[in-house]
């Protein structure tokens, strides 16, 4: 294999508590495209934002080229011949593309010099890579499509060798993402090395010399992409965890409470998230939506809950129409017997600088239970705390307590006893167990699963693939914003991996 | 008539100076992403420094030179509270405020004993109003010789070097590196980070326009438009200045008509003060020393459309959660 261009040698890097990188270790070969793939969250940005020099290792060593060298600012990679398309793109959005360009790499004190030359260079790498853009244009009045070839005429014009992308194609259309990936080898074969991260398998397989996986801030596994496939790559990427499968009886699914008809949800820049969905729930089932982080399943949850405006489409709580204009009234949903157990917690389930007692009844305050005519009833809220505590083992039980201070699992119970015990029909919940530790979930499982047999209707949409295998009586599986598969829940791991990486009919038809 | 509203002009532009500093000293740190809610602050400590050492040293020069390092430390010190420890720019500038309100108070009493006062300023203490060549011999002209005579000569350096820096801020934002580098860093500071470029010693870079600025302005106050230091003589200025450069949607040259506004209604005030207007009556004080603010929570809601501030402004740049 040719030189390496990159290693990395037992990066640690920790923010607070969450430890982003563990002890991780990546060489990439000069003239290669390397691809970096892993679950959101499981540390990838991080990793190559510490090779830009924007987070600073708690430790381990760099090498560029062979040679040991310290990145402390971004700076210093540039020098070193690195570039970075991030994520979230770093534009100066009331700037024009040229200001953009030379915004840290100008000639002298001057701009007018600068802008000259940045006016012909853009103009090479134009004609040379086909990267159009008026030089001129103002940023936010450009697509996103175009606001990325800024970021990469950015890493050009400062003479990147090394051009790091981060999860490039999650903003492009396909065609657009034909034509980067068209500029990425040409740039590959001018002997530039590219890492390049993403989620999306299919995009590994056809780009890719190399692939290494990331999970929960550890480097599991590099394969030569040529020898591995999307099977192996997806259960490396979601990887195996221990099974928690609780007891359940047969379901007995009732008349449709919750139903969702041609669905379509855009986000902010216009990009479509959710793509024409459609499907029921029972009463009396669970259905669990499977699939990799960021394939839309947090916009659909949105959307259902009121909280997300849909372009598009219908759904129907317990046989009358939910407002889709991302303005509806939460209270009224409460009332129509809808409860909602919001995947972020910290910023939508709870106010953490609450009491415990004040979040088990927050959205539900205008309930009479909880007044005595325009005042809060304190001895009412706190008796009705203490309750939940006691039946969702809430600890520690003081219903004083700053929500802040306990923990994730702790945290999630005081949500769920709060919209659990509303007795709602229909119950979504996204990522129940998302950070609750191990004795938790067995509890919050049971739980969902005794709202079922109590005839309720129950949506879970979960990233944790055993979890979803567990609790659900029917599978869907979403992937780039479609359903592309209903599954019983006897389906495999290998089976319901594949689909979430989107590749059922390629390998079927294998 | 003539010469009276000659007369209200005239006093226009001295009045309308110190607030030009104080606007453009703003520009600078809010163009960078700091808010500075401290320009007052700095401005009265700048007055009583540069009063303070004119008075001990003789020299107007040795007073501006101190009133523009004292101002300068002050900027410094809200740098460090907001920008290396990433606190509160509102809190921090409100603190800068109090400080300077108390302790030119308590040195002024220390050193000088003329309760809160600094000595009178003697000639060549103070700076001198400057006569342009030719501004006697026109006096008498009609039109031109007051215009000439009273508006544009006979001011003090300092009020050349205010407008001055109109075109000169203008310049620094819009061609120069620097310029660029702090428009950026107002807007999106990570973008800059990623440019490769300090974000920090950027944003002290543009606080220490910021000090020099207000500096000025103090020094304007105490030995120009007053001979000395006389307690809290900033009255409020600081906070025209802000209204002023929100006004100007934080455009230099915008800022200088917006100052010039607020400087004529201060003297159209003091013009009127206790002679009556015809029909209207007596005005009180009150309402036209309350019209800026008035003028410019009115215009900005309806006259002269959305003021959008730097996007970053206020926010400490923060990587790591
Ligand atoms: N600036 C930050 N401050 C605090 N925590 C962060 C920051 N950036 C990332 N994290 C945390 O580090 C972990 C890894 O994040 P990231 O590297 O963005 O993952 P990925 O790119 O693979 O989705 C996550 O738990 C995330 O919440
Ligand atoms: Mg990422």
């Amino acid at each position: 294999m040719a030189q390496a261009a990159i290693e990395l040698i037992g990066i640690n890097k920790s923010f607070g508590a969450v430890r982003a990188n563990r002890d991780i270790n990546l060489e990439v070969a000069r003239g290669t495209i390397h691809g970096i793939v892993g679950e959101n969250g499981a540390g990838k940005s991080t990793l190559m934002s510490i090779l830009y020099g924007f987070y600073q290792a708690d430790s381990g060593e760099i090498r560029v080229g062979g040679k040991p060298v310290s990145i402390n600012t971004s700076n210093d990679a540039i020098a070193l011949g690195i570039g970075m398309v991030h994520q979230h793109f770093m534009l100066v959005d009331n700037f024009t593309v040229l200001e953009n360009v030379i915004l840290g790499a100008e000639n002298d004190v001057l701009l007018k010099s600068s802008i000259a030359k940045a006016r012909s260079e853009l103009d090479r790498l134009e004609r040379e890579y086909g990267l159009e853009v008026d030089p001129d244009a103002i940023i936010e009045e450009l697509p996103v499509g175009l606001q990325q070839r800024v970021e990469i005429l950015k890493a050009l014009y400062r003479g990147a060798e090394i051009l790091i992308l981060d999860e490039p194609t999650g903003v492009l259309t396909p065609a657009e993402a034909d034509h980067l990936f068209r500029i990425l080898k040409q740039l590959k074969d001018q002997g530039k090395t590219i890492v390049l991260i993403t989620h999306k398998l299919r995009e590994i397989m056809a780009i890719t010399d190399t692939v290494s996986v990331m999970r929960q801030g550890t480097m599991v596994a590099t394969r030569v992409t040529k020898e591995t496939t999307v099977g192996e790559l997806a259960e490396l990427m979601v990887g195996r965890r221990v099974l928690l499968r609780v007891e359940k009886g047969q379901s007995e699914a009732g008349a449709v409470k919750l139903s969702v008809k041609n669905l379509t949800v855009k986000d902010s820049r216009g990009v479509t998230m959710v793509d024409n969905v459609s499907f029921d729930v029972r009463g009396g089932e669970i259905v669990g939506i499977a699939g990799v982080a960021g394939n839309g399943q947090s916009e659909l949850l949105e959307a259902i809950s009121g909280i997300r405006h849909a372009v598009s489409g219908e759904v129907m709580l317990e046989g009358k129409p939910i407002d889709l204009t991302g303005k509806a009234d939460p209270g009224e949903l409460r009332d129509r017997g809808l409860a909602h157990v919001p995947e972020d917690r910290h910023h939508v389930g709870l106010v953490l600088a609450f009491e415990e007692n004040e979040n088990s009844i927050l959205g539900y305050h205008d309930d009479e239970r909880y007044l005595k005519g325009p005042f809060l009833d304190v001895d009412a809220i706190m008796a009705d705390a203490k309750d939940k505590i006691e039946k969702y083992d809430i600890r520690p039980g003081n219903p004083r307590l700053k929500t802040a201070n306990f923990s994730g699992g702790n945290q999630q119970k005081i949500v769920l006893a709060r919209e659990m015990e509303q007795d709602p029909g229909v119950l979504i919940v996204g990522q129940p167990t998302r950070g609750v530790d191990v004795g938790a979930i067995e509890f919050i499982h049971k739980r969902l699963i005794a709202m079922r047999d109590q005839g309720k209707a129950v949506l879970v949409v979960s990233v944790e693939l055993d979890e979803i295998r567990s609790l659900s009586d029917r599978i869907l599986v979403m992937f780039a914003g479609r359903v592309v598969g209903e599954r019983g829940p006897d389906a495999t791991e290998g089976e319901l991996g594949l689909l979430m990486a989107g590749v059922e009919h390629q390998e079927a038809a294998e | 008539m003539f010469n009276a509203i000659v007369q209200v002009l005239d006093s226009t532009i001295r009045l309308s100076v110190p607030l030009l500093l104080a606007c453009l000293a703003g520009l600078y740190s809010e163009r960078a992403g700091i808010f500075d809610i401290g320009l007052e602050g700095k401005m009265l400590v700048g007055a009583f420094a540069g009063a303070s050492a004119a008075a001990v040293f003789h020299s107007a020069l040795i007073g501006l030179g101190t009133a523009v390092l004292i101002s300068v430390a002050f900027a410094l010190v809200h740098g460090f509270a907001s920008i290396t420890h990433r606190g509160n720019q509102i809190v921090s500038g409100v603190a800068i405020n109090f400080i300077a309100a108390g302790s030119t108070i308590i040195l002024g009493q220390a050193w000088f004993q003329q309760g809160g006062r600094t000595p009178a300023l003697q000639p060549g203490e103070r700076f001198e109003a400057i006569t342009w060549p030719g501004a006697d011999a026109v006096r008498d002209v009609p039109v031109i010789g007051p215009i000439y005579g009273e508006l544009i000569s006979g001011h003090s350096i300092l009020v050349y070097f205010a407008f001055a820096m109109v075109p000169f801020t203008w310049w620094v934002l819009f061609r120069t590196r620097f310029g660029l580098r702090m428009r950026a860093v107002g807007e999106n500071p990570a973008a800059v980070d990623t440019a490769g470029i300090s974000v920090a010693w950027l944003r002290y870079r543009a606080l220490i326009c910021t000090g020099i600025l207000t500096g000025v302005a103090g020094a304007y106050l105490s030995m120009v438009q007053n001979g000395g230091f006389v307690k809290d003589m900033t009255a409020g200025k600081g906070y025209i200045a802000l209204a002023a450069l929100i006004f100007a949607k934080w455009k230099p040259v915008n800022a200088m008509f917006a100052c010039l506004l607020f400087g004529f209604l201060d003297a159209a005030a003091i013009r009127l003060q206790g002679s009556p207007l015809p029909i209207i009556g007596k005005v009180p004080v009150q309402f036209m020393q309350a019209l800026p603010y008035v003028l410019t929570v009115i215009l900005l809601a309806g006259f002269i459309g959305k003021a959008i501030p730097p996007r970053a402004g206020g926010v400490p740049y923060v990587k790591e959660r």
